[in-house]
């Protein structure tokens, strides 16, 4: 049988069509060669920052926090591991006033819902979801169906979602994938007299592609 | 001019639903008794329209409650309360006419003692009609000054001033059971039962609340007190509910309750001002009912916002658990100056490590999971402080670069005289 295309209704037409997606709004990493490659952190979507430790991805996640405080959003920092250093956050510029940080004790799936929770309440900015130390054995066995969820939850709304891991975990539902690494750890001042005084981080955006980019961060005086 | 609302079902529910609908024309009422309050409405004329408008209002309200009964308008109390008593639906009664509409009530529907009834009945009296005819000095003669004032209120002019209800334990509802009830569940029916009738009541006055107590009383003649408290002027009685709920359920009362009490501190209600430009932020109700549910999942001490201390002791911090409102207008974040700062995350606990020394300086670095040469090392960097009291601290911290790649904070707890890897720069 054949079917001419003026008989099917405008409105199955319609609904059949590929959706583009929209341009999303971006906000911004706070740091000009990061946002340079990868134009800032897509609302609506899942960014995920992977690398090992010591690899800056604490270090874009406050410069990240302290961009929506600038914007007057509420953040939310879902923290597995009870890691969060409160001072250093304060010193990148994050408001702490407007940040909900909730601790988890080291469970992942206490963490996973309490991200849920935060999610499905609205509102948030940022809400960051930090599996950093958590051990990849664990967050491999966390279930696609959970990103999946998050995605679906926050795809409309103002709302940027990151998460934190050695590895990527949200894999097909991470609107941007940033893998950091570690170049050099600086330090200033003569034998025995030393500090801590710059690190140097590499930025390699995996998904969508781009080119890396490194950027320096000073150690806390 | 008054108007009385009378209606004749008697249920204490039903009585605390009526002075609610007159609470939300007039903050002065007299309970005449459960069935019958009385409230001025010279001021109404000014919002609502000439009586029979008020009437109607009154009527509207009060079938909200399904509330059914009479309503009478007069210039002086009785008379109201008098054509609301004895004459069905809405009866307005014009000043000069009193007579006209209360005359041919009985007499026993005046306030008379039993002697004096016995009086009037022997006289033939019958009707109020019958009793203001009589001559007003032979009633004071022969029955005394009291009837006198009776014979005005047959008349209807006997004038009197409002006798206000006393305030007080008007936003606090109770509920004794008749069984022992040991689960949560079934209390909830009839704590939403109770929320509900305050928060209506709140709501009638334009008030709202910022705590709530809770008491149950116990089969075992102790008490079990709950108080929540919100940051936010609120009379949402789903959300209270709910916050109950989680409550309960972290803090379940210690036997079976025989009795429940709620209540409300009554504070001003919020005033909002919402603009297109206003940044993102949570509803603060929708906020702290997921906080709340977060808090049954992650513990109370878990969840807040940080808060840093004045303090030198090395990463002081509090978590403020409540209050999370935001604040008035967005606060500027203190200033990175001079570009980004290396974040730095805590290991939770510390990891106790066993340090290989060369003069002094760490070489080599043995912990949980992290081991490796040392590559640059800075400090010791000693701090202590509060020794005068049980937290002091005094401490020597190192910056060691590891040939694993990771940037670290070495502690020596110089009372411990052990190393722990505090977290990594990050």
């Amino acid at each position: 049988m054949v079917v001419h295309a003026g008989a099917i209704p405008s409105h199955i037409v319609t609904n059949l069509t590929w959706r583009q997606e929209s341009q999303r709004e971006r906000i911004s990493t706070g740091i000009d060669e990061v946002n340079s490659v990868i134009e800032g952190c897509p609302r609506g979507g899942i960014t995920e920052i992977t690398g090992p430790l010591s690899s800056g991805r604490t270090t874009l996640l406050h410069s990240i926090l302290a961009e929506a405080a600038r914007l007057g959003d509420w953040c939310a920092i879902v923290d597995a591991t009870n890691a969060l250093d409160p001072t250093s956050a304060a010193a990148a510029g994050v408001d702490l006033s407007r940040m909900v940080w909730i601790r988890c004790d080291g469970d992942a799936s206490r963490a996973m819902k309490a991200a849920d929770l935060l999610i499905h309440a609205g509102g948030f900015g940022i809400i960051a979801l930090d599996l950093c130390d958590v051990e990849p054995q664990v967050t491999r066995r966390i279930p696609l169906s959970w990103w999946f969820r998050f995605r679906r939850a926050i795809e409309n709304t103002p709302c940027v979602l990151i998460v934190l891991g050695r590895e990527p975990n949200a894999k097909a539902c991470a609107s941007l994938l940033v893998e950091m690494q570690r170049e050099a750890a600086l330090f200033k001042g003569a034998n025995g007299f030393q500090r801590l005084d710059r690190a140097r981080f590499q930025v390699t955006a995996q998904k969508p592609p781009r080119p890396t980019a490194a950027f320096e961060a000073r150690a806390l005086e | 001019m008054y108007a009385c609302i009378h209606a004749p079902d008697g249920s204490e529910q039903k009585g605390a639903d009526l002075i609610d609908v007159a609470k939300s024309f007039s903050p002065l009422i007299e309970i005449v008794d459960r069935n019958t309050i009385v409230l001025p409405i010279d001021a109404l004329r000014r919002y609502i329209g000439p009586p029979h408008q008020i009437a109607s209002e009154i009527a509207r309200r009060a079938a909200e409650r399904k509330i059914t009964g009479n309503i009478g308008i007069a210039h002086t109390i009785e008379t109201a309360i008098l054509a609301a008593r004895n004459l069905s639906g809405v009866t307005i009664i014009p000043k000069g006419a009193e007579s006209k509409y209360i005359g041919e009530f009985r007499i026993e529907t005046l306030p008379i003692d039993a002697e004096t009834y016995s009086v009037l009945d022997r006289w033939g009296i019958r009707t109020l009609a019958d009793f203001s005819a009589l001559p007003d000095d032979e009633v004071a003669e022969r029955l005394g000054p009291a009837a006198i004032r009776l014979q005005q209120y047959s008349r209807g002019i006997a004038d009197r001033p409002l006798k206000p209800a006393p305030l007080g334990a008007e936003y606090e509802e109770r509920f004794e059971l008749e069984h022992e009830v040991s689960l949560i569940e079934p209390l909830l029916f009839i704590l939403g039962r109770l929320l509900n009738a305050l928060c209506d009541r709140l709501r009638s006055r334009s008030l709202a609340t910022t705590e709530l107590h809770l008491r149950f009383d116990l089969a075992n003649r102790s008490a079990h007190d709950r108080t929540l408290q919100f940051p936010f002027a609120t009379r949402d009685s789903k959300m209270m509910l709910k916050l109950l709920q989680l409550d309960l359920e972290a803090h379940p009362p210690a036997g079976a309750v025989v009795a429940v009490m709620v209540s409300l501190t009554p504070v001003k209600s919020r005033v909002l001002q919402n603009g297109l430009y206003t940044p993102l932020a949570p509803e603060p109700e929708k906020l702290e009912l997921t906080l709340a549910k977060i808090r049954s999942l992650a513990g109370e001490e878990n969840v807040g916002s940080p808060q840093l201390l004045n303090t030198h002791r090395p990463g002081a911090w509090k978590m403020r658990s409540g209050a999370m409102v935001a604040p008035a207008a967005a606060s500027v974040p203190c200033s990175r100056g001079g570009g980004q700062r290396i974040g730095f995350r805590y290991f939770s606990p510390p990891a106790r490590a066993r340090v290989e020394l060369d003069n002094g300086v760490p070489r080599r670095v043995f912990a949980k999971r992290i081991s490796g040469d040392v590559i640059q090392a800075a400090g010791p960097w000693r701090t202590s402080g509060d020794w005068w009291t049980n937290e002091s601290w005094d401490r020597d911290d190192w910056d060691v670069a590891l040939s694993d790649g990771g940037i670290y904070r070495l502690v020596v707890e110089r009372r411990m005289d052990a190393w722990f890897v505090e977290g990594a720069y990050d």
